[in-house]
């Protein structure tokens, strides 16, 4: 499931034990299959060779082979370099002097700019204050304007439209309009387009000489291929954009196309899109990116928001306790509630391709919850101790107890049981693969 | 310029020229230094890679295409460029699932079954309406009667836009507004479809992430309700993929096989520069044909799929 690069790392480095230094010829696999993770994350074959080169120029000679941990220590600077890639500043969406600041949107057929559009003027509103005015300069798809309207009013925000087929003119007339109206912001929605339709490409230039914009956005599905390279340089010779948005990320693509663009038109990912409601807008994290890339889900921002909940002191006193089989039910209960504190359980979950499918489909909400704590608070400090007392009666009264069946609480302490027996190998393994095993095998759902 | 040249050639190429690198003709040069060989040189493999991979073939299909070239060519040994050229040909070829024939492309085919009701399905933005659009055309021409069904009831507008395609194809269009249920709608359309005696439905659905649980069910739902009305209903269900998508699209393919079982493929945007490779991974692993192209966003731009056509265009040809 997780077969992450690093486990994969660690089998290319077993047959280097005992090498000291990093050289041109021990290093071979390795960068293979760093290479090879590349190319299933979609990342362009030149950009892998690229960053692969890169990688080996920096290691050689290197003594990571000696460090306790060499495919971890190998996947911790792949990554660094993904992140480093990337860029560290959070890049924003330039506003204007004197307003309106004018935003055009650009991209391939169906990428997810209509739904953008929706999505930067609500977030432009809510935490900008500003009044925008969406311009439906998509002429050409059927309901093109009727879709941008359906959103707008989501929002409640005005579009310009017209009745002629003129890309050019919508542009121009919706920002006098919006001169006129007092409105601050404009973002012009445009028909898709492919990087090799001169006469499309030729109207978005036209569109860009007409207003002028501030900021020009962009718009990618982040489960694009390789021929994301093409697109995002015959733009940029175009159109010069500003920033790029990655849409669908609430899929469960690697998204390599991000690291292609950015290593090729070296623009900045503004927002990623998460969702098809206009409120799945997000700012784009470097890091996380690096990790999905690698084929380790957002484990990043899961780690992060884990740490906050369990400090290391803590997790240590839980690591004795389950090594020496003493990790009863109290200890899983805080464990829960502190999940739970966590946040959105489901979100946390899909932030990690295949995750979902790891946790056998589970519905998992807060509620699943729900149970385990009643069924646990049933009992008498005594049974959650020792969880080897429950015999049927005890269970019979929990349940009554918990408001729930006796087959619920077989259930939870069956995976109870397998649960700890689990965290158990898993206290031998990384923390980050600690914290993902671990969740696979919370007692939830059917 | 030769192979050796050309990969001398490569490295010094900066990382932009390389990506926008021309794959005129990479096969005529295949075989010209190697006639007579029962082995294929290193050199032409990376360049079969590069190709594959760069056609976002995929890393292990492409490995798999490079094994059976090899274990091809160290039986048959190849004599002239153009024999190794039509071995690799074919071994693509043979990866790609080819049509069944009851459920045949060409639109102007009897089915068994009237109405021969096909669900078009996919995740969002990959071309589901426009296609159905394309091939309300296409059966309406070949003399069938046509009928539509909006069982996208949820994207903003995807009813208009379904309505809009209903005319240019001047098919009508079954629908219950924004909003409805789905299942519903998909039910009274087979209904319909069936009381007027339509030769065909095609309905279409909401564009859903194949990794989102409840979306997957409501399609599968679609499914089944309209198998109450006719028997064996839908006959067809097609996945449309984007050309321009990578390696997301074997997990799509296998997801959507799962719940709604796929019986074949429309690969759009054809148009454009990507090569949609990766439909020779999930044709082979789901053994499910690709039945169309889409090449254009206008309502003739959509082909039967050739499998021979689009290994040559792989190639750049
Ligand atoms: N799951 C998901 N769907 C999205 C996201 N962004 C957009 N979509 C969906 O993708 C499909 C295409 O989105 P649009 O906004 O219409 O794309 P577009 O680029 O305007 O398309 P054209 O105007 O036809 O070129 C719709 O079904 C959207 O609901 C996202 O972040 N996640
Ligand atoms: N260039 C090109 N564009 C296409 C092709 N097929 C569809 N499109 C365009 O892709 C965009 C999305 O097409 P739709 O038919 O709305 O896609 P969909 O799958 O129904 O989208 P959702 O219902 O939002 O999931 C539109 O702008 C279409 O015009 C094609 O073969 N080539
Ligand atoms: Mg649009
Ligand atoms: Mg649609």
């Amino acid at each position: 499931m997780f077969e992450d690069l690093s486990s994969k790392l660690d089998k290319a480095f077993q047959s280097l034990k005992g090498e000291a230094r990093i050289t041109d010829v021990n290093i071979a696999e390795t960068v293979r299959e760093i290479r090879r993770a590349l190319l299933d994350a979609d990342v362009n074959y030149e950009v892998a060779r690229q960053f692969t080169d890169d990688i080996k120029e920096q290691v050689l000679g290197s003594d990571v082979l000696t460090s306790v941990n060499p495919g971890q220590q190998f996947t911790k600077i792949v990554h660094d370099k993904l992140v480093e890639t990337f860029g560290g500043e959070k890049a924003d969406i330039a506003l204007a002097q004197t307003p309106p600041t004018v935003i055009l949107i650009a991209g391939l057929q169906g990428s997810g700019k209509t739904t953008f559009t929706g999505k930067l003027a609500r977030h432009l509103k809510q935490e900008h204050k500003r009044n925008p005015l969406l311009a439906a300069a998509d002429v050409y798809r059927p309901a093109a304007v009727d879709q941008l309207k359906t959103l707008a009013s989501q929002i409640d925000v005005p579009v310009y439209s017209i009745e002629q087929k003129d890309a050019v003119r919508v542009a121009k007339e919706a920002v006098s309009m919006a001169k006129s109206l007092a409105l601050d912001t404009v973002i012009i929605d445009t028909a898709g387009r492919l990087h090799v339709d001169e006469d499309m490409m030729n109207e978005v230039a036209e569109i860009k000489k007409a207003v002028n914009p501030h900021e020009i956005l962009f718009v990618v599905d982040s489960m694009t291929g390789q021929d994301a390279v093409n697109t995002a340089k015959e733009f940029n010779e175009r159109i010069d954009f500003d920033g790029v948005i990655l849409t669908k990320l609430d899929g469960d693509t690697r998204g390599g196309a991000a690291l292609s663009i950015k290593s090729v038109v070296n623009k900045p990912i503004k927002f990623v899109s998460t969702g098809e409601k206009l409120d799945a807008l997000s700012p784009f994290y470097p890091d996380r990116m690096a990790q999905r890339i690698l084929g380790m889900g957002d484990v990043v921002s899961f780690v992060e928001k884990a740490q906050k909940e369990f400090d290391e002191k803590e997790a240590e006193k839980l690591q004795k306790k389950i090594r020496s089989d003493k990790f009863d039910l109290n200890d899983f209960l805080e464990q829960i509630q502190k999940i739970k504190k966590m946040g959105d359980f489901s979100d946390l979950v899909n932030m990690i391709p295949g995750a979902s499918k790891a946790l056998d489909d589970a519905e998992i909400d807060d509620d699943a919850f729900k149970p385990i704590e009643a069924i646990i608070l049933s009992m008498t400090p005594e049974e959650r101790q020792e969880p080897e007392l429950l015999n049927g009666s005890r269970r019979r009264r929990i349940a009554k107890g918990s408001g729930t069946t006796v087959r619920e609480i077989n259930q939870l302490m069956k995976q109870f049981d397998q649960m700890k027996s689990m965290m158990k190998t898993m206290s031998k393994m990384g923390k980050a693969g600690r914290a993902l095993q671990g969740l696979k095998n919370l007692p939830i759902g059917r | 310029m030769g192979f050796l040249e050309k990969l001398g050639l490569k490295k010094k190429e900066k990382l932009d020229e390389g990506v926008q690198k021309s794959r005129d003709g990479l096969l005529n040069k295949i075989g010209k230094a190697f006639v007579g060989k029962d082995k294929v040189d290193d050199a032409i493999l990376d360049d079969l890679e590069e190709i594959l991979i760069t056609s976002d073939v995929g890393v292990n299909t492409t490995i798999e295409i490079i094994k059976k070239i090899e274990e091809r060519v160290a039986r048959d040994k190849f004599v002239t460029q153009d024999e190794l050229q039509s071995m690799l040909r074919q071994e693509i070829v043979d990866l790609l699932e080819d049509n069944a024939p009851d459920k045949p492309a060409e639109f102007n085919a009897d089915f068994p079954v009237k109405p021969h009701v096909i669900l078009v399905v996919g995740v969002n933005g990959v071309g589901k309406t426009t296609t159905i659009g394309k091939l309300a055309h296409l059966y309406k021409k070949a003399g069938k009667n046509v009928i539509l069904g909006a069982a996208d009831t949820f994207r903003a507008a995807a009813v208009d836009q379904l309505k809009i395609w209903s005319e240019r194809a001047d098919v009508p269009i079954i629908q219950q507004g924004q909003n409805a249920d789905p299942a519903s709608v998909a039910y009274d359309t087979v209904a319909a479809a069936k009381a007027r005696g339509a030769d065909v439905a095609l309905v279409d659905t909401a564009g859903r992430l194949h990794n989102k649980k409840a979306l997957m069910e409501e399609l599968a739902k679609i499914k089944r309700v309209m198998g109450k009305v006719v028997e064996g209903a839908p006959h067809e269900v097609i996945l449309v993929l984007d050309a321009s998508t990578g390696q997301n699209a074997l997990q799509q393919a296998r997801a959507f096989t799962e719940t709604v079982e796929i019986t074949g493929l429309a690969l759009t945007k054809l148009d454009g520069t990507a090569k949609g490779g990766i439909v020779i991974g999930v044709s082979h692993e789901l053994n499910v044909p690709v039945k169309y192209i889409g090449l254009g966003e206008q309502i003739e731009d959509l082909q039967v799929f050739d499998r021979a056509d689009f290994v040559n265009a792989l190639f750049g040809e």
